[in-house]
Parts: structure tokens; C-alpha cells; sequence
């Protein structure tokens, strides 16, 4: 992975609903073909922060800069290009109820007026194809479609125009353990093909260690920690000890062998307490 | 062969025709074809392409392209009609991407569209028809099952939901039908009474006005601003309660819908509409009224005194039996639209436009059968 060439800049990042101070002073960067995982307490502002990086919410103070443009003081042409270089799958997969499966995904494309009826046919085919739906629920409208199989379809949306940059909120939120392995799975398959970088907002322990190649930890209005797994599973902030210190942390974490580096602490806890 | 050696388009350079040594004619694509680079371009690249595609010993070398998503692999793939050409030069990651168009699945054709022809659309119009009279006849009765079981156990009517319907419909819906029946007692006092006038029959501005506004303007107008108001707002009410499966929520936790969200409505609005009407009907007298006196100087303490006179009781009684029948009609309108409503988005919107569609024409037809079942009643007829 290369560390030099950034896709998306936060610097001195603050974000204010009213008097409620939500972020103050954050400075991310997310660098081309990374995974980066946001991770957090209730109300501590994730799904805020991914919302500003997608243009969103305008945050109080600070810039943000996507794929080298400024996210708030950029031109229409700009915009546009943004928008075509990045996907976003939302938590409750936002299929527009009134089109059909093959509808939501060829609307984007429709949208560029440039691509022929018979070449969108193709692609949303193969969009499909990808993120594993039968051809036969094309014709669906996403009232008739289960869960998982609206994230799917949610997916081949937001990959509708070959993006860049994808951004996840809570991909496998409300989804059963298989299929949500599943679709981790898919999300891993289609990272490796697609050479994307994905930021995601996530909660679910087994997720964020399956992809996240970094993980940020919004806490106390700012990020408290930011780096791989392993570095952050041994940060003292009682926020981290919690998340991945209980059990269900630590039965995720087996998965990388870091239980050796979380016993440590796990002997320590009792005198603490 | 017109063919250009080499093509490009603002400023970007798609490919390149070499011959080789060997006297075969070689196509290098060079440049990004994705998306955003193709842009504006790629209709015009995509039709030179197809044109050179139809040289079937045409070398394709895709080696040299920068960079090559799916948009432009399934341009290069319409090129080629569907399949490889002869002979062809791909970098591994290309060659991955052509073997998922080349497994790609057709899109199956859409289930028969029967309902483009007219004779089956009427037949489901009609069909559709008889389905929503049925339900609205079966919430009837279930609403007339509840009111026998509350008949039983009184200490279980939901006085709370009457209560608050009666404000949300009644109370809050006097302003707009007060500035409505006035300006429609002005309109119609000033017409009038300028052709009256011109007769001498000045005093018969009190019957005309008396007559047609309590009889039938006051309750129609009445009850087709609250068709409006109360009408959508019950079904988006019950839409949304669907969406966001509250519904649902109320049917787990043993609260019948009928009992608690559909009789409330029907009782409120049958309670509120009447006196709307009584409102309504007011207001707009006293508009007429006031116009009179201004444009003919027809006092109104005058007016007053023979309205009485001019206006038989009943026809205020009739008025608000109107009322009556028309709000609960609204309401049982508006509650089995409600209730129909899909968890989508233009499901809410139809239902919404179609129970205030039904409610109107259903308030004009209650208003038509009235006429002719009370034909006469209320009307002094001169012999």
C-alpha cells in the first residue's frame, strides 16, 4: 500500500449542531486503495463525519478534500466528477421504492447521458452479476426483496459507476450472521478486483477485522486512536477497553491471533477493578 | 480502407492502426477508457470502434490502455458484438474483466404486460372498483361490530382518540372554512342581489341566501374543505403508520385497528363535521349579509328578524344530517385507503390523491341522494 497518495483530506475538522459540539479539531487521512474503518459510541459522530466527507452536512470549521478537490468550495464539473468517482452504500440500503431492482441501478447511469440504453443493459447486468443477485430479480421492486438482498442490490447501485471511493455505513447492520459473512466476503472479493478504497462506518466487531486495513476511533469529540488493529486493541482508552475488551471482542479478535497481546490486559483488569 | 491511423478527440488519443512487420494491421488502444475520461467522448469512440470491429483480421491490443473499467470494457464488448475478436492482447486483470462480461446473463424479459390493453385495463378498473367497495363495506361492518362490543363494555371507548380527532379535524379546521364561507357568502349575496335589484325583490336576498346556504352550501363546502384537510391527512397518517410498521406494532400488542385508530376518526369526524357545517354556514350568512347591506342597504337587523320567515327549520336539520353522514363517510374513506397503503413511497402518494378523489366525489353523491330523498322537505312551495 502506498502511503503517498491521499484520497481524502480532513484537516481541523469541527462539527456543531447547535450548542452541541460533535467534532473539534480532526484531521484524517485516508490514503488511495485503504480500507479505513470508523468506529464509535452511539452519538459520537461516525455517521456524521462520513456524511461530511459525502457532502452532506457542511461542518462548521476545517476542510475537506476528496480526491483532491475541496468537498464545499468546489465547481459543478467537480462535483460531478465526485460524484461519479464515489459510491456509498447507506445503512438501510435507500433503493428508490418506486423503481424497480434494474431501474435503481441503471438510474445513475441514465443520469450521465452518455451511455447508450443498450450498453446500460450490459452494465447492470454485470453490476449484478458481481454483487451476486439472480438475474431474475431484476425485474423486483425493492419492497419484494429481503434484507440481504437489498444490500446487495444497494452495492451494485452505488458500484454503478465503477467508483473509486466507496463509503459504507454499517454494511452489515441488520443482516444474520451468514449473510452478513457473506457479504463481507463479497465486499473483500470486489475490493481486491476493483482496486477500491473504502471507508466504513461500521459496529459490527467481525466486519471491521475481516476488511479494515486502519481503523479510526472517534471518541471524546476527536479521534482517539488511529492505525491497523493490532495497534489500537492495546490503547489504554477506556472506550477501546471496552470495545474490543469484552467478550465478543475478544472472541472477534481470536481471529487474528491477538489474544496473546489482550491477555495482558485481561490479567490486569481485575486489579483495576 | 478510409479508416483514420489514428484517432483522438479533446485532446486525448484513443488508439493507434500500425502495421506490423508481418503485414498484419494492428489496433493499439492507448489513454484511460473509464467513465470519466470517456465522458462526452464515448459515444463517438464507442461508434469508431464498432466501425474497425468489423475487420475480422484486425490484431486488438489493449496492453497499452492506462487504465479500463467496466463502463469502457462493456463499450470495447458492444464493439465486438458480444464476443472476442480473433485476435486479441489483454493484461491479466483485463482478461478478468471480459471473462465477467463474457458470463454475463441476458436480462430476462419482463413479466407480460397484459394491462396495455384497454379491455383488461377497464376489467381491472372494475375489478379494483368492486375490491374497494368490498373493503370499505367490511370496515363498516367492522366498525359496527366494534360499536356493539363498546355498547357492552362501555369503559373501553377510546374517548381519548375521539377526543383528539375532534380537536385535529374540528377545532383546527375552523379558520380556513370561516375565510372560505364568508368570501362565498360575499360572492354570492353580491351576484344576487345586484339581479334582485333589478326586479324591486330586494328582501328575497334573505331566501335566496338562507336557502342555498344552509341547505346546501355551507355543508357541501363544509365537508369538501375537511375531504381535503382531515381526509389526507387520516390516510397519510395510517400510510406512514404502515411504512414504519406500526401498524404491526399495535396488531402484536392485541390493539385492533379498527377500535382504536379507524372508530375514533369516524366517530370525531362525525361528531366535528356538523358543527363545521354550523360554522361554516354562520360565517357565510353573515358574509351575505353584510354584503347586502353594503350594496343594496339591506339592514341586518332586517335580514335577521325574517330569516326564520324565509327558512324553514328542517332545512338546518337537513344541513347538519349532511354533516353527519358526510364526515363519517371522509373518514371510513380515508382510513381504507390508509389501511391499503404498500410500504413504498408512491403507494403513500396514490393512496393519499385516491382517498381524497373518493371522499369528494363520494361527498357530492351523499349530497345528490340527500336532494332527492328530502326533496320535500324544508321547501315551502308555492301553489
Amino acid at each position: 500500500m502506498t502511503r503517498t497518495d491521499p484520497v481524502i483530506e480532513i484537516t481541523g475538522l469541527m462539527t456543531r449542531f447547535g450548542s452541541n459540539i460533535i467534532h473539534e479539531n480532526i484531521n484524517l487521512t485516508v490514503f488511495k486503495g485503504e480500507v479505513l474503518a470508523l468506529v464509535g459510541g452511539s452519538g459520537s459522530g461516525k455517521t456524521t463525519l462520513l456524511r461530511q466527507m459525502l457532502g452532506l452536512i457542511t461542518p462548521a470549521q476545517g476542510s475537506v478534500k476528496v480526491l483532491g478537490a475541496a468537498r464545499y468550495a468546489c465547481d459543478r464539473e467537480e462535483e460531478r466528477n465526485l460524484r461519479i468517482r464515489s459510491g456509498v452504500l447507506f445503512q438501510q440500503g435507500a433503493l428508490f421504492s418506486a423503481l424497480t431492482v434494474y431501474d435503481n441501478i441503471a438510474l445513475p447511469m441514465r443520469e450521465l447521458r452518455i451511455l447508450s440504453e443498450s450498453m446500460i443493459r450490459d452494465l447492470v447486468m454485470l453490476k449484478l452479476g458481481m454483487v451476486g443477485v439472480e438475474t431474475q430479480h431484476a425485474h423486483k421492486m425493492p419492497s419484494e426483496l429481503s434484507g440481504g438482498m437489498i444490500k446487495r442490490v444497494a452495492l451494485a447501485r452505488a458500484l454503478a459507476l465503477d467508483p473509486e471511493l466507496l463509503f459504507l455505513d454499517e454494511p452489515t447492520a441488520g443482516l444474520d450472521p451468514a449473510l452478513s459473512e457473506s457479504f463481507v466476503e463479497l465486499i473483500r472479493a470486489l475490493r481486491e478486483e476493483l482496486a477500491l478504497t473504502i471507508i466504513m462506518v461500521t459496529h459490527d466487531l467481525d466486519t471491521l477485522i475481516a476488511i479494515s486495513d486502519r481503523v479510526a476511533v472517534l471518541a471524546d469529540r476527536g479521534i482517539v486512536a488511529l492505525g491497523s488493529i493490532p495497534d489500537i486493541v492495546v490503547n489504554k482508552h477506556p472506550f477501546i477497553k471496552n470495545f474490543f475488551g469484552g467478550v465478543r471482542g475478544r472472541n472477534a479478535l481470536r481471529v487474528l491471533n491477538l489474544d496473546q497481546a489482550d491477555s495482558g490486559s485481561e490479567h490486569s483488569a481485575p486489579l483495576v477493578l | 480502407m478510409s479508416m483514420p491511423f489514428n484517432f483522438s478527440d479533446k485532446g486525448n488519443s484513443w488508439y493507434q492502426l500500425v502495421t506490423a512487420k508481418t503485414g498484419d494491421l494492428h489496433l493499439q488502444l492507448t489513454g484511460s477508457y473509464t467513465l470519466i475520461s470517456l465522458n462526452q467522448s464515448l459515444p463517438v469512440v464507442a461508434k469508431k470502434l464498432t466501425q474497425l470491429a468489423s475487420q475480422p483480421d484486425l490484431h486488438w491490443d489493449l496492453t497499452n490502455i492506462h487504465q479500463l473499467d467496466y463502463a469502457g470494457a462493456a463499450m470495447l464488448w458492444r464493439a465486438w458484438n458480444g464476443r472476442r475478436p480473433d485476435y486479441l492482447l489483454l493484461r491479466p486483470e483485463q482478461e478478468r474483466m471480459f471473462h465477467r462480461l463474457e458470463k454475463m446473463i441476458a436480462l430476462p424479459e419482463p413479466s407480460q404486460r397484459k394491462w396495455f390493453l384497454p379491455v383488461s385495463l377497464l376489467g381491472q378498473q372494475l375489478l379494483r372498483f368492486f375490491d374497494h367497495l368490498a373493503g370499505m363495506i367490511t370496515l363498516s361492518g367492522q366498525i359496527v361490530l366494534d360499536i356493539f362490543y363498546l355498547i357492552a363494555h362501555p369503559g373501553r371507548i377510546p374517548v381519548r382518540e375521539i377526543s383528539a380527532n375532534l380537536y385535529r379535524t374540528g377545532a383546527q379546521a375552523l379558520g380556513i372554512t370561516a375565510i372560505v364561507g364568508f368570501l362565498i357568502g360575499i360572492v354570492l349575496s353580491y351576484l344576487s342581489s345586484e339581479q334582485l335589484h333589478m326586479f324591486g325583490a330586494d328582501v328575497y336576498i334573505v331566501n335566496i341566501l338562507g336557502m342555498s346556504v344552509i341547505r346546501e352550501l355551507g355543508p357541501m363546502l363544509a365537508a369538501i374543505l375537511v375531504a381535503g384537510r382531515s381526509g389526507s391527512a387520516m390516510t397519510a397518517q395510517l400510510g406512514v403508520m404502515r411504512v414504519t410498521e406500526e401498524l404491526d406494532a399495535l396488531t402484536v400488542m392485541g390493539i385492533p385497528h379498527s377500535l382504536r385508530l379507524v372508530l375514533p376518526k369516524i366517530i370525531g369526524l362525525g361528531l366535528a363535521l356538523p358543527l363545521i357545517v354550523l360554522w361554516t354556514s354562520a360565517v357565510a350568512l353573515l358574509g351575505g349579509l353584510l354584503a347586502a347591506d353594503l350594496q343594496v342597504g339591506l339592514s341586518i337587523h332586517y335580514a335577521l328578524n325574517s330569516l326564520p320567515d324565509a327558512v324553514p327549520i328542517a332545512n338546518l336539520w337537513l344541513g347538519l344530517g349532511k354533516g353527519v353522514v358526510c364526515g363519517m363517510a371522509i373518514a371510513l374513506i380515508a382510513c381504507h385507503f390508509g389501511l391499503r397503503i404498500q410500504p413504498n413511497t408512491e403507494s403513500l402518494g396514490e393512496g393519499t390523491t385516491n382517498s381524497v378523489v373518493t371522499s369528494i366525489t363520494a361527498v357530492i353523491i351523499i349530497d345528490a341522494i340527500f336532494a332527492v330523498a328530502f326533496s320535500n322537505i324544508g321547501i315551502r312551495i308555492v301553489s
